[in-house]
């Protein structure tokens, strides 16, 4: 009966994963529960944000830069069309502060920072360092994971911010000193159409959403990982994929309650 | 406990992270044309109000003294009754022209105030009584289309 088998399968990775989903709420609540060591002994906390946002720095910069650029050119190319190239910067700032900034820095931060922590903690778990704490009476929770949950929290709207002020920066270069765009029209029109509640602080929400996302994650699944080599780089993977599916996935629910034409 | 290279390259990424949002409110975003001051309310009824939205800006000469607030329906004249706050440095006369204006060609719609001649200015929560409802292109077109067509025989 070959259907009966994999109508079994289905079902038993069905229930898997909701089982996990339940694993992961749980582990989400037990690492806020103990967050009060990271805020006591802050030191660990600045340790992780080391890891995760300065670490991070020069692929979020760099990556800002060229999409900005980008921007610049292919917006300048569009907008030549209908004579209104001074809206280059409107074009640039919005796309960037909105959209690109908040979700490609998570992205490169999912890929970056999240595969990393998932790794080391998988690592931790395998060679039993996890279980060693917890026979010293040490909660790994407080003393590992809620560090990092922390750190990758308040790193992600800065690192965002970083991406898309770079990022404006290299559409200014390309449009204003390469092509040529009139700079007081391309500042002033930027002005005119980005709003600070309703853009950027609404990109630095975002952003901070996507950072409890991919931390918790990555967290998860480098806890969650068999103890063995195989499945830690499962575990790696596993990180990447989903902390970037529920990146755009958030971003589509999130959009639709901000931006929606009002 | 003591200072570390780790805490400086960590209070680095801080200050940069914040330095851009700083950068973004300022130089991208708007938020240094937001009227600190103190304003005042006035509104005014048009009879279309054509795209113009919440938040659009109110000028005189060309200069920025204000924003629109709301937008709605007075339900007894069948107009658009829009409110704005004009910055209180500013004061205009009673029979000042408010009138919807187009910044360019395909540029958002915003309150242009034509200041009258009268010596009464304006007090808070008063209306401007002259208005000049946005340019809707498609009655223009039929205008001109219906003079064409008077003009034929």
């Amino acid at each position: 009966m070959p259907i009966a088998t994999s109508l079994r399968a289905v079902g038993h990775r069905a229930v898997n994963v909701v089982w996990r989903i339940g694993f992961a709420t749980r582990f989400l609540y037990l690492t806020l529960t103990h967050s009060g060591m990271s805020l006591r002994r802050f030191q660990l906390v600045v340790k992780e944000l080391f890891a995760s946002g300065v670490m991070s720095l020069i692929i979020i910069g760099v990556a800002g830069l060229f999409v900005g650029i980008v921007l610049g050119l292919q917006g300048y190319e569009t907008l030549k069309r209908y004579g209104s190239e001074s809206a280059l910067g409107s074009l640039v700032a919005l796309s960037l502060v909105r959209e690109l900034g908040p979700v490609l820095a998570a992205l490169l931060f999912a890929s970056r920072a999240g595969s990393a922590m998932t790794a080391e903690i998988g690592l931790m778990k395998a060679t039993e360092q996890i279980a060693a704490m917890e026979m010293m009476a040490v909660s790994p929770l407080a003393r590992v994971i809620a560090p990092r949950f922390w750190a990758g929290i308040i790193s992600m709207p800065l690192l965002a911010a970083i991406f898309s002020a770079m990022g404006v920066f290299g559409g200014y270069v390309v449009g204003v000193v390469l092509i040529g765009v009139d700079e007081g029209s391309f500042w002033s029109q930027m002005q005119a159409t980005v709003d600070f509640q309703h853009d950027i602080m609404n990109g630095v929400l975002k952003s901070f959403v996507f950072g409890v996302a991919v931390t918790v994650i990555a967290l998860f699944e480098g806890f969650d990982a068999p103890p063995t080599a195989e499945g830690v780089s499962g575990a790696t993977t596993r990180t990447v994929v989903q902390s970037s599916l529920a990146i755009l996935l958030l971003d589509v629910i999130l959009t639709a309650f901000m931006f929606r034409g009002a | 406990m003591e200072r570390t290279k780790l805490d400086l390259w960590v209070g680095a990424f801080v200050v940069a992270g914040i330095a851009a949002i700083v950068v973004l409110a300022l130089k991208v975003g708007n938020l240094s044309t937001y009227n600190v001051s103190e304003t005042y309310k006035v509104s005014a009824h048009f009879t279309n109000v054509g795209g113009l939205k919440p938040t659009a800006s109110v000028r005189s000469a060309g200069v920025l003294v204000g924003r629109v607030t709301s937008i709605t329906l007075d339900a007894t004249r069948y107009e658009a009754l829009v409110t704005m706050t004009i910055d209180k440095r500013y004061q205009f006369p009673i029979d000042t022209f408010a009138n919807i204006l187009t910044s360019g060609l395909l540029g958002e719609q915003y309150i242009g105030l034509l200041p009258g001649g009268e010596e009464e200015m304006l007090a808070a929560g008063g209306e401007f009584k002259k208005t000049q409802s946005a340019i809707v292109i498609e009655e223009l077109i039929g205008k001109f289309m219906f003079n064409k067509a008077s003009g034929a025989e």
